[in-house]
């Protein structure tokens, strides 16, 4: 028996061992954990977008609870370069110095026994500042006349891409050409937990140890490490459960930094928790890309060519790890999508305002251009009468193409794009919408399909020259004296379940019961070194490398079994947890096995492997320059032509992410991921005003979807294999924030073009969608 | 996100009460709006008197033709039909969307009223059921119509020193129709637009247009909009100043739906 016929292993849908501490209020978070004598830190935070500051004026009386950038000589900034020619290197204080650059940042850190006295503290600061001029938008950053965020830079840029195929010759063969300018908002991740820093000083062990909600323990003990110029074993990062990532979390922070530095020069505990006031002022940082799209095809809706001009608002300075360029410069890459272009023009800016830094957010850019692209491509089919699908069929990389190269490089590993969309095109309603429109109702279909590079590894990022690399993933495995597995590693798992699909995996190599896996993540002291969780690369990078141990551990096991059984190792396997003789049922379990290493070593076999029952391994795809998911999502969107009220009547997804670890959890993530996706077409926008404010200070003005805006989406799952992974599995985490956009403006230009009105930018707010409808009429007029 | 240090004092009667905001206190009760206004420090009060526990101040009570329901009255009281007959039954479909339950079971009617809020859902309901409100103040009570209660964003006819101590509204026959339509972003959001149109027989239709960033606009004598719902919307809403082209669509659009679910 297999482990899959067990129905426990890789490919079950099993509940979630994270659960019942979840489900009964038992997690713990930072905000839950105290130390004796802990001081709370208040942060004084600009309340201009741009100025010079001439000076903090602490309050009398309170000069030593207050700290500025001049109480920290020691203490480096926070700097995330790239190799990409031409980047423009930003140098970001953990509290401003000389200059104030975006509403919100850190300026000076109050302490107090209680927030509220921090909070005091800095309400009593007094700032002297020179107002300039702020960047607030960044079509205009990069004008000369536009004033410098970096005063030594030329232009407020971080890097300019450029691919320069030769579109000039399109104009005269295509049967349609169309441009299109598209806007997406500035969001604000929001995870139900915000961010929160606990520092502390071990001095028995010369140890800065520093509790934080991050996704990515042990890069925040490099990049802190080298901020405060200690060694990185003084560093230990904890990163206890973490209510939600998305990429928000994905960064060392300013404010990490001080807490630390705050820790060691007071000797006692420090913690700042972030409220939501300060997540949405000073943390608006994703999302806001600005394009002018053209493309052209032939009368069959199949691409001859793409020209697109696009810029991402990056903020205001190169976050540490991934940088003020992943969004723009990856746009050029792709911008092709699941679909064949031979030709693609492509300029990009990363330009740099005065807003918060910015920060990949699940989806990263392809949320984007998957919007770009989609309703481009709708453009073009309404232009040729044919329908979203066809213009989408005949450019869909066929299954017979696969592993296929596209003209900017990136290869796909397997699957059938085209069946994901024909199962969507039958799974939603068509005729009934064509029906509905005939008799005048303002309803429309949309569809998006996106593929996802995902676990993208050593190969794809050395050309980045970002501040890490991702190499081999590194999983430890050790069987205790009581046959329990320990499973440790370095990724966290904060909603991705990993607690519950990394057990499955060790369950479909050893056959031990899941309940007896134990995953520990989320220390740097406990686990090997890992990058982290992005780039939806755990479930590929992190199952691999907890199988490879596995199956390495399971050679050592079958070693001591056989010699239990008195046979040669080559005659036993290791199955259901168990060691059995090939030509019998008899057997010891693990759990004897390890009894023997550790009680009982006088009966071990004389040529035992000496280490024991410990191993780490690690683990890369070969090739591992990505696996891609994929998708077709399928949206009826009904549209009040009254008040430009938008209602999503249904939705449907077809996936493709290989082999499913544990499909219920692909399905939760992939919900979860919907939502989110809604929020970006519909809801979310971080508003700021000339002078750089951001205007939604609360989730009263910064709408997210409730409940009741997402609806009971239907899941279909489609399972081709990547041939480069362990189980074949594929990266699929970020998935379903990507292709909601694109779906969803899509199916309301569908329900528009009997008025002629399009929707061009993010979100789709009633007053947007009511303006389009304004606009078209007033033009038939 | 911490309020400011303020002192919490609980009165034990009414006289206790007017005196600590004679003093400068700032009444508090559900606190589902001033709550937020303190963690953001945009209200720093130095005492919040905590109405909560005074005598009479939630429940409602039937004198003749008249329901009094006490200021301090929850909506989730209300939504779960604590007000009798056909205004309990249309006060307890308005109640129902009110925001969110959590806010709903601490949130009172006399605090959302006395609050001011343009966008609130009693602000523009309670004018519409034509009825009164009760001020307490250092010379006794005061009433004041509730059509004219609301006079601009968060300001009221409340006087210096006084306390909203309930409001009476008429009894309503149960062939009174009613029309209520509202336009939220999202469920719980604050309306955008609201109308509301009450239709008693012998009496001419009163309808109410609401959450415009101003007082709510009451329309004591509604038979034109009721006979062109559209064409009077759009001079109805013409006349309000300073609204964007959505917004005045939005708020013809409540109107019109008003109408249309009060037939």
């Amino acid at each position: 028996m297999t482990s899959s016929e067990s129905g426990l292993g890789v490919g079950a849908s099993l509940r979630r061992k994270e659960d019942a501490r979840f489900l009964n209020g038992q997690g713990r978070y930072v905000g839950d954990i105290t130390r004796p004598g802990m001081l709370e830190v208040a942060f004084l935070r600009s309340p201009v977008a741009h100025a010079r500051l001439r000076s903090v004026t602490k309050p009398a009386g309170a000069e030593s609870k207050v700290f500025t950038i001049d109480d920290f000589p020691g203490v480096g900034t926070i700097r995330a370069n790239s190799a990409l020619p031409g980047f423009r290197i930003s140098e970001q204080p953990v509290l401003a110095k000389d200059k104030l650059r975006h509403v919100g940042e850190t300026i000076a850190a109050c302490v107090a026994d209680s927030r509220a006295a921090a909070e005091d503290l800095a309400a009593l600061c007094e700032l002297d500042y020179e107002t300039l001029p702020a960047v607030f938008d960044m079509r205009t950053a990069t004008l000369p006349e536009t004033a410098l965020v970096h005063d030594h830079w030329s232009m407020n840029a971080f890097l300019e891409t450029r691919r320069d195929d030769d579109v000039s010759g399109l104009d005269a063969i295509a049967a349609a050409k169309v441009t299109r300018t598209l806007k997406t908002s500035r969001q604000s991740m929001a995870p139900l937990e915000g961010r929160g820093v606990l520092a502390e000083w071990d001095s028995r062990l010369e140890q800065m140890i520093v509790t934080t909600s991050t996704q990515m323990p042990h890069v925040t003990k490099s990049g802190l490490a080298d901020c405060l110029g200690l060694d990185e074993g003084q560093v230990r990062i904890i990163s206890p459960d973490v209510g939600g990532g998305f990429g928000y979390k994905g960064i060392l922070l300013p404010e990490e930094v001080v807490c630390a530095s705050l820790a060691r020069r007071l000797g006692r505990p420090v913690r700042w928790i972030e409220d939501r006031f300060e997540q949405l002022s000073a943390s608006a940082n994703c999302r806001e890309h600005h394009y002018i799209l053209t493309a052209w095809a032939d009368k069959d809706g199949k691409l001859l060519g793409a020209e697109c001009e696009a810029i991402v608002d990056a903020g205001a300075y190169s976050s540490y790890p991934f940088g003020a360029c992943l969004e723009a410069a990856q746009i050029g890459s792709i911008l092709p999508g699941p679909y064949v272009l031979p030709l693609l023009r492509c300029h990009t800016v990363s330009a740099c305002t005065n807003k918060p830094p910015i920060l990949p957010y699940r989806g990263v850019a392809r949320t984007g251009v998957c919007y770009a692209m989609e309703t481009t491509l709708d453009a073009l089919a309404r232009k040729l009468g044919i329908t979203a699908e066809a213009i989408r069929l005949v450019n869909l990389v066929p299954p017979e193409a696969m592993p296929h190269r596209n003209l900017v490089g990136k290869v796909f590993d397997s699957g059938d794009y085209p069946e994901s969309l024909r199962r969507a095109v039958k799974a939603i309603d068509i005729p009934a919408v064509r029906k509905r429109q005939a008799a005048g109702e303002t309803v429309g279909v949309g569809f998006a399909t996106f593929c996802e590079q995902g676990a993208h590894g050593t190969s794809v990022y050395h050309a980045w020259g970002i501040p890490f690399v991702p190499g081999y993933e590194q999983s430890h495995v050790r069987l205790s004296p009581d046959g329990v597995l320990e499973v440790r590693v370095g990724v966290h798992s904060h909603g991705q379940g990993m607690e519950t699909t990394l057990s499955q995996v060790a369950n479909e190599v050893l056959g031990i019961h899941p309940s007896k896996v134990r995953v520990v993540h989320g220390d740097t002291a406990l686990t090997p070194y890992s990058t982290g969780t992005w780039g939806s690369r755990a479930g590929v990078m992190a199952g691999g490398a907890v199988a490879e141990a596995c199956r390495q551990l399971s050679v050592r096991i079958a070693a001591i079994g056989a010699a239990l059984l008195q046979v040669s190792k080559d005659d036993v396997v290791v199955e259901d947890g168990k060691v059995r003789r090939k030509d019998t049922d008899s057997s010891v379990s693990i759990a004897d096995v390890a009894r023997t290493w550790y009680r009982a070593p006088q009966n071990l076999p004389r040529d035992v492997d000496k280490g024991g029952l410990e191993i780490t391994a690690g683990y890369r795809p070969d090739p591992d320059t990505g696996t891609h998911s994929y998708a077709a999502h399928a949206v009826i969107a009904r549209v009040d032509t009254d008040t430009g009220e938008v209602v999503l009547e249904d939705y449907v997804i077809v996936e493709d992410g290989g082999k499913l670890l544990n499909p219920m959890i692909v399905d939760g993530q992939v919900l979860g991921g919907l939502a989110q996706g809604i929020g970006t077409a519909l809801y979310e926008e971080m508003p700021y005003d000339e002078m750089g404010q951001p205007l939604a200070g609360t989730l009263a003005d910064y709408l997210l979807p409730g409940s009741s805006d997402v609806p009971d989406a239907r899941l279909e799952h489609m399972e081709t294999l990547s041939p480069w992974t362990t189980f074949g599995q594929k990266g699929i985490g970020e998935s379903g924030a990507i292709g909601p956009p694109g779906a969803i403006i899509n199916a309301i230009n569908d329900a528009l073009a009997s008025i002629g009105a399009e929707v061009m930018d993010l979100p789709a707010t009633p007053e947007r969608v009511l303006a389009a409808i304004h606009l078209a009429k007033s033009g038939k007029q | 996100m911490k309020p400011a240090a303020f002192e919490y004092a609980r009165p034990k009667d009414w006289s206790d009460a007017l005196q600590l905001v004679a003093d400068g206190a700032r009444p508090g009760t559900g606190t589902q709006s001033l709550g937020p206004l303190l963690n953001l420090r945009l209200a720093q009060p130095e005492t919040i008197a905590d109405l909560r526990h005074l005598p009479d101040y939630a429940g409602v009570t039937v004198a003749g033709d008249v329901l009094r329901i006490g200021a301090g009255t929850t909506h989730a009281a209300i939504e779960d039909g604590i007000v009798p007959g056909r205004v309990g039954a249309i006060m307890a479909a308005v109640a129902r969307r009110i925001a969110y339950r959590p806010v709903r079971n601490r949130g009172t009617i006399g605090g959302s009223l006395a609050h001011a809020d343009p966008a609130a859902d009693w602000v523009a309901v309670l004018p519409a059921l034509g009825g009164t409100a009760i001020a307490l103040g250092p010379k006794g009570e005061r009433r004041i119509p509730l059509a004219g209660f609301v006079l601009g964003i968060f300001e009221t006819a409340l006087a210096e020193g006084e306390l909203l101590r309930a409001v009476e509204v008429p009894v309503l026959p149960e062939s009174a129709r009613w029309g209520h339509w509202k336009f939220c972003r999202k469920v719980g959001e604050f309306s955008k637009a609201t109308a509301c149109l009450l239709r008693v027989e012998d009496a001419a239709p009163r309808a109410v247009l609401a959450a415009l960033d101003g007082p709510p606009l009451v329309i004591e004598d509604a038979r034109a909009l009721v006979a062109d719902p559209t064409g009077e919307a759009a001079r109805v809403v013409g006349e309000v100043e300073g609204l964007t082209p959505w917004r005045s669509a939005v708020a013809q659009a409540a109107l019109r739906h008003a109408v249309e679910a009060a037939t």
